[in-house]
């Protein structure tokens, strides 16, 4: 399978990453080669294999559902690039 | 004082101990040495030495009450990827610009417990994407060696190439590093040092930048194995904080570095014979066994069968997983923002200038390969593919291999620059092809330097153990460390 240029833009959008006009060529060869790399994979028998879920067998833990953690929204935005009143400011989303 | 630089992990204690010095004249021996040497090699991104002297301070105080933990007053540098509190921590990117987190991650956690002082932040490739440190949003790291006769700077590797380079120019005593596809042994390797990415759920994830979240392992590189024994002992645990840690004891590692091989059945995996393998690096492999067999080991010629596809089902798995945990970098909670008409512009402009190239390359094909309609053919039959790859290690586990010895790359370290990796992804990426199974099974691997290829650059061997096992793999790998009697140091040009 390879991909064209409108699947790159796609992609993009998808992903949330501009891709100028000028980048699409680019893209699409390296992805391209990297999807010719795996395309070897279709060799490979896997009738009957389970695809892996967990590396190591174990079953993941369980606790109870309470609060374990929290009651400091000023360190949460700390790092926050705009905030108001411990907010997250982001531009108008509804109308 | 400088010499002091030069100790290894493990004498350095000893002369804490034996208050033949101070760890504060340790630890500022190291700022020293940073100070002379981060312009030409660029292994520190971000240096903490207030933060470092007080460390000190505080582990002399606890030396004098002889309260010392296991690794009082040594100094250790940590890669970007680990959250610091109140530290840098960026994993090497722009869209982290500024991040200082609120929180520390629990290998550092557990360091600082056990009475280590912190030096800096080491330089990666971003977000741990490379095998060169050619993708750091802070620029290359360059390795200490260089070939015989030559001013030509190479490649330390990577991801971990800061950590790598850092602890073989003896700026630091030991580093942290991560490995999802070889990043701590392939950088060991190109460095003259040890390295170990210990089993899946060894070290807890939390706190640490994720980038392929069923592959990433902490683990040290360290000068020696006995020192990287020493480091790992401290950085593992179970946390309950990471739903994949272990609720394993942590055995005593140092204890079994010097238990030695003399029993132990080594696998020799024929599907790792590669065609255009060099000369050099078969003699090495040869040499390896020759050296393990000499001090009783038995060697044993095993199948993995499909070795050939760990590294096309890790280019599905890996990115995949990777476009998931990046897509937290929006330009809202934290580091870089570029503002937008509106919200999808505003997310669409900062991840555009926030990533870098290779990192932009990963998430696009992880989200392809996500993506409605092409799940199944790719992400799914990649995960089948996995389960194969930890059958053919199991079956050899099975019929009596204590552990598999390997080449850990398939060259020396390669120049700064190099067109030919550069403009093609995957001759790049063919630099994980012996190391990444071991990730794809979630087992134990250790790099230790083994030899030198005919310019003098550092070649490293491979050893992979069962799950939890990491005893028996400082054990071999300090038979080889024994056997080699060759001096790793590069010799000092910076």
């Amino acid at each position: 399978m390879s991909v064209d240029a409108t699947t790159v833009k796609r992609i993009g959008r998808l992903a949330r990453i501009r891709i100028e006009e000028e980048e699409v060529a680019g893209y699409q060869n390296e992805l391209n080669a990297i999807l010719g790399f795996v395309e070897q994979l279709g060799e490979v028998n896997v009738d009957g294999v389970e695809p892996m879920t967990s590396v190591t067998p174990m079953q993941l833990r369980r606790r109870d559902d309470v609060v374990t953690d929290g009651g400091y929204p000023e360190r949460i935005v700390k790092n926050a690039p705009l905030t108001e009143d411990n907010f997250f400011m982001v531009p108008k989303v509804v109308e | 004082m400088t010499e002091l630089t030069k100790l290894s992990l493990a004498d350095a204690r000893k002369g804490l101990k034996d208050k033949s010095f101070s760890a504060l004249e340790l630890t500022e021996a190291y700022i020293g040495a940073i100070d002379a040497a981060n312009d030409k090699l660029n292994a520190y991104v971000a240096t903490t030495p207030d933060q470092a002297r007080d460390m000190a301070k505080a582990s002399d105080a606890k030396l004098a009450k002889g309260e010392a933990g296991l690794l009082e007053g040594i100094p250790l540098g940590v890669k970007d990827l680990f959250a610091t509190k109140g530290v840098h921590t960026q994993a090497a990117s722009h869209i982290l610009d500024g991040f200082k987190p609120e929180y520390e991650s629990t290998v550092t956690a557990n360091l600082w417990r056990d009475g280590a002082v912190m030096l800096g932040k080491l330089n990666m490739d971003e977000f741990a994407m490379g095998s060169s440190n050619e993708t750091s949003y802070y620029g290359s790291v360059i390795n200490p060696f260089r070939a015989e006769g030559s001013n030509a700077n190479l490649v330390p590797g990577g991801s971990s190439g800061g950590s790598a380079s850092a602890v073989a120019a003896w700026l630091c005593a030991g580093a942290t590093a991560t490995d999802t596809g070889g990043s701590i042994r392939q950088p060991a390797a190109f460095t003259g040092t040890v390295g170990i990415k210990p089993t899946y759920g060894r070290c807890s994830r939390w706190g640490t930048v994720a980038f392929a979240s069923s592959l990433d392992q902490a683990g040290p590189i360290a000068r020696t194995v006995e020192d990287a024994a020493l480091m790992l002992q401290s950085m593992s645990g179970f946390d309950v904080k990471d739903l994949t840690s272990v609720d394993l004891a942590v055995p005593d590692f140092a204890a079994a570095v010097e238990r030695g091989v003399k029993g132990l059945t080594i696998g020799v995996p024929r599907e790792y014979r590669m065609d255009g393998m060099p000369s050099e690096i078969e003699a090495l492999w040869n040499q390896g066994l020759e050296w393990l067999k000499a001090e009783g080991a038995t060697v044993k010629d095993i199948s993995l069968p499909h070795t050939k596809y760990a590294l096309p089902a890790y280019y599905i798995v890996a990115p995949a997983e990777a476009s998931s945990n990046l897509a937290r970098y929006d330009g809202v909670k934290y580091g870089l923002r570029v503002s937008g008409k509106d919200i999808t512009d505003l997310y669409e402009l900062t991840r555009a200038a926030g990533f870098g190239r290779e990192v932009k390359r990963r998430i696009m094909i992880g989200t392809y390969v996500l993506s409605a309609g092409y799940f199944d053919a790719y992400y799914v039959k990649a995960q089948k593919v996995r389960t194969l790859i930890k059958k053919d290690f199991e079956d050899a586990f099975n019929a009596g291999v204590d552990a598999v010895l390997t080449p850990a790359t398939p060259s020396a370290a390669f120049a700064i620059g190099d067109e030919a990796l550069a403009a093609d992804p995957v001759a790049m990426y063919l630099n994980d092809v012996f190391t990444v199974t071991v990730n794809m099974a979630g087992l134990p691997g250790i790099a230790v330097p083994a030899g030198k290829d005919g310019k003098g650059l550092p070649l490293g061997l491979q050893l992979i153990g069962k799950p939890f096992d990491e005893e028996t793999l400082f054990a071999a790998a300090r038979v080889i460390e024994k056997s080699t009697g060759t001096d790793f140091s590069p010799t000092r040009w910076w």
